[in-house]
């Protein structure tokens, strides 16, 4: 039995071909790879903000929590740091591989001060949520006026 | 290091909103004497927001994320959070009937079973 396939021809292949490469020209497969393009490794980050806190959004599929490495230095420079295991299946030859493998590290600037000592992280479905309380003196503060004479 | 310092406009929820497109799922794809293995990527779907078909020898994907953080000021964002969607055409070496799929820590194993003319076998040869 000949095992090794063309994997855009053989058992499985793409559907919308047209349709992933269309994506692919405008980065829209792969956040990795976009991200590779751009010069940065691993995860991409979002971020939402209110008054309060800065909530922080990576998308870490398959990965063990216990192994990421998460860290706030200075304030406002976060880093997540872990590793994701190349699938291991006995026997089994590769027909596409796609998913990104191996140790992964990122480092930002975020935009306001927080408080390293109240960082939450979570682990849920493959996304890494973080929630870092923002520090006092980025709070936001109304400001009296006081009345002149 | 990069900043991820820049505004984006507006508020959060309308745009996230606006924005959620559908994206290709990255897959690892394996095959053994007895199965093809699929392990797509689907971060933040759980298990009912996954839809998996197959017919007419196509295999469909489809994955839905909720929005987490509706309402709040996005402040940056690096990838979209989107719904997931891909199509394969799968041979009719697949048993159909016996497909079976996981979803663990946002990654979808699918497991296609070959149908029994196909798989590997041993020949005794008679002395």
């Amino acid at each position: 039995m000949n095992r090794v396939r063309n994997p855009f021809g053989g058992l499985f292949h793409e559907v919308n071909a047209v349709q992933e490469q269309f994506a692919r020209l405008v980065n829209r497969v792969a956040p990795y790879a976009a991200a590779t393009a751009a010069g940065v490794s691993g995860p991409l980050l979002n971020v939402w903000e209110d008054e309060n806190a800065l909530y922080v959004e990576a998308d870490l599929p398959g990965i063990d929590p216990a192994k990421l490495d998460i860290t706030v230095a200075e304030g406002n420079h976060l880093t997540v740091g872990g590793e994701r295991a190349v699938p291991e299946v006995a026997g089994a030859v590769w027909v596409r591989q796609e998913r990104p493998a191996g140790k992964f590290a990122r480092s930002v600037g975020l935009p306001a001060l927080v408080d390293a000592d109240k960082v939450e992280a979570k682990y849920e479905n493959g996304v890494l949520r973080l929630t870092l309380p923002k520090h006092e003196a980025a709070k936001p503060r109304k400001i009296q006026v006081k009345a002149g004479e | 290091m990069s900043s991820v310092a820049t505004k984006a406009n507006g508020t959060g929820g309308d745009l996230a909103a606006e924005r959620a497109v559908t994206v290709t799922p990255r897959v690892d794809i394996l095959e053994t004497e007895h199965e093809f293995l699929l392990l797509a990527d689907l971060p933040g779907v759980t298990a009912d927001g996954v839809d998996i078909r197959f017919e007419q020898g196509e295999l469909t994907i489809h994955g839905k994320r909720p929005a987490k953080y509706a309402g709040k000021d996005e402040a940056v964002r690096e990838h979209p959070g989107t719904n997931f969607s891909r199509v394969f055409g799968v041979a009719e070496t697949v048993a159909a009937d016996k497909i079976e799929a996981d979803l663990k820590h946002g990654v979808l194993t699918v497991r296609l079973p070959k149908v029994e003319a196909v798989k590997p076998r041993k020949i005794a040869v008679r002395g």
